[in-house]
């Protein structure tokens, strides 16, 4: 006991202080709001539904992340340019002209299929050929070095998109089929928001699945441990990374259709954010860890969306609708200094580090 | 002609000359040995064979073709297959997908059931931790799991790197009767080993390393019986 209490230095005063101060603060702001009570039920399983929509698409993104990651040790920047690349090809190519044909309302199925499909390989073009230029070269450099790269990959990626489409907003057009609104919970939720959901809990279930159960799977997470060894085993290192690329690219692939399919724009810059925050979505999960990767992506989209209004919204704090990438990013770094192994995350080995 | 040949290899890491100018063979159906002490280049010379680590100069021939060029993921599929020193199985994955990793090369995938079979008979702690995450093994057992993955591969020519490190002297002894087992069954195995009293009780010859280069050759009976080795190698005085 008095061993411990000499070791707490200030720097562990202040953190403390931090810790303590959050709670305050949120646990103040969250009875605020609920004496108040500005929203009915319908209201909060609205913003939670909103959140769960918007949290499959960072969990679809974040396992680009967490892959990459597992594998290299590296967070690939680029990859909010994965996810951008796809949908902005398939919209300029498939989904602007298969609208104004018709075909589109027509039939729905088989149009956004054709989509999806177009926006994954595209996205997955784009991944394979981003690590086989910018980051295969650089396998053996210090690991502070494909991070640059990353970044100058991204930026690259963003104004070629812009150079080959425009850098004006283009509008994704609407899928009649999915325009209505069906009953949930007892209340009306968009059924746009429900295919988003139900999607990605089939492709994370496939995805895992995959890591799991297949041999190229196995071969993704023996080279994740061991380079040298899985390479002994007769697994060709270089190709199975660039599967890996290719597996989280195609989940970004499938989350812009996604994305596309609510907010119904895409533009060049589109990846930037939803990226940053699908970033933030694995560390919050423990980044290296699929599951870590859903996980985080769902609560991040959830705590997005319910977190200013009830944190926010009983201190009166204006505006607080547009504070959400100050609470994602505030949430990022707190996760980053009390718990940076994530909510599901192992704490890091030495070695990885 | 020898099964294996390593022709005055020299390689480096960096600017340090590990191996200079390293030459032995190994005939089919042998046991041969490495023996030297920390730092005299074992684990080096069987990184280079495995295609690790790549020779400054000086080249490798598996049953007469040239190896040194090829790229590590192809020797398995050449028929070497390598221990890795420390082991080196997969931590996170379980001891039936280790396996399984030993059997990514095989492409005659519905004679695995007799391979597994085969590795379970020679290691029946195996078959009762299949499911198991492999790092959850303790050191005899993981020992085991590595060189039962390598064998899932059916290589011709076994490299193995200090089976003995770490472990209790009864599972060392266990370790080398499988390995001679294996042997009699059929494979050809180069062994590297610090503990020279053990690995010459298996092997047919032997070779001592000192510092990068090989300074005696024999069969093992004979470098049971020199006078340096006794010293040097084998604790006797």
């Amino acid at each position: 006991m008095q061993r411990r209490l000499q070791n707490i230095n200030y720097l562990d005063f202040v953190l403390w202080f931090i810790r303590v101060s959050i709670i305050v603060f949120v646990a103040w702001g969250t009875i605020a709001t609920l004496l108040d009570n500005p929203y009915s039920a319908d209201v909060w399983v609205n913003f939670t539904v909103l959140g769960l929509a918007q949290g499959s698409m960072y969990a679809l993104i974040a396992i680009g992340y967490t892959l990459v990651y597992g594998v290299l040790f590296m967070i690939n920047f680029a990859h909010g340019e994965f996810f951008m690349s796809g949908i902005m090809t398939a919209t300029v190519f498939i989904a602007g002209p298969l609208s104004a044909s018709g075909y589109l309302n027509n039939h729905p199925v088989i149009s956004l299929l054709l989509i999806l499909v177009v926006s994954m390989i595209t996205s997955v073009g784009v991944a394979i050929l981003t690590e086989r230029v910018a980051y295969r070269p650089l396998r053996k450099a210090p690991r502070l070095v494909p991070l640059i790269t990353a970044l100058g990959a991204s930026t690259f990626l963003q104004y070629t998109f812009r150079g080959l489409f425009g850098s004006e907003v283009k509008p994704f057009p609407q899928v009649e089929a999915l325009s209505g609104k069906i009953s949930f919970l007892g209340t009306e939720i968009l059924q746009t928001q429900m295919v988003v959901i139900i999607a990605t809990v089939i492709m994370l279930v496939g995805l895992y699945l995959f890591v799991m159960r297949t041999k190229t799977g196995k071969a993704i997470r023996a080279v994740a441990e061991d380079k040298d060894v899985a390479a002994l085993m007769g697994i060709d290192v270089d190709r199975t990374i660039a599967i890996t690329f290719a597996l989280g690219a195609s989940m970004a692939g499938a989350a812009g259709v996604l994305y596309a399919l609510v907010f119904r724009q895409v533009h060049f810059y589109m990846g930037f954010l939803p990226g940053l925050k699908a970033f933030t979505a694995a560390v919050l999960g423990g980044i290296g860890s699929i599951p870590g990767a859903a996980v985080g992506g769902l609560f991040l989209g959830i705590f997005e969306s319910v977190g200013p209004p009830l944190f926010l919204d009983g201190l009166n704090v204006p505006a607080y609708h547009q504070l959400k990438d100050v609470i994602t990013f505030t949430l990022l770094v707190l996760v980053l200094i009390f718990r940076p192994q994530g909510i599901v995350g192992e704490r890091l080995a030495e070695k990885k580090a | 002609m020898p099964m294996l040949e390593v022709n005055n290899i020299h390689t480096y890491y960096g600017n340090i000359h590990a191996l200079k100018g390293i030459t032995l063979t190994v005939e089919e159906g042998e046991i041969v040995t490495l023996i030297g002490a920390n730092g005299a280049g074992k684990t080096t010379t069987l990184r280079t064979i495995s295609a690790l680590l790549r020779p400054r100069q000086g080249n490798v021939l598996f049953e007469g073709e040239d190896i040194s060029k090829i790229p590590a993921h192809q020797m398995i599929y050449q028929g070497v297959a390598m221990v890795p020193e420390g082991r080196g199985i997969f931590a996170r994955l379980s001891v039936s997908e280790n396996l399984d990793m030993g059997a990514y090369s095989r492409k005659d995938t519905q004679n695995l059931g007799k391979d597994l079979d085969r590795v379970f008979t020679l290691f029946p702690r195996l078959k009762e931790r299949r499911s198991q995450v492999a790092g959850t093994l303790s050191g005899g057992e993981q020992q085991m799991l590595a060189i039962g993955r390598a064998m899932m591969s059916h290589p011709r020519l076994l490299l193995l790197d200090e089976p003995s490190m770490g472990l209790a002297p009864v599972l060392v002894e266990a370790i080398f009767d499988t390995v001679a087992a294996i042997n009699k069954e059929g494979t050809t195995v180069l062994l590297v080993e610090q503990n020279a009293t053990m690995a010459l009780s298996v092997a047919n010859r032997g070779y001592v390393l000192q510092t990068g280069e090989i300074v005696l050759s024999d069969s093992a009976q004979n470098l049971s019986k020199n006078e340096m080795v006794q010293k040097a190698y084998l604790g006797m005085e």
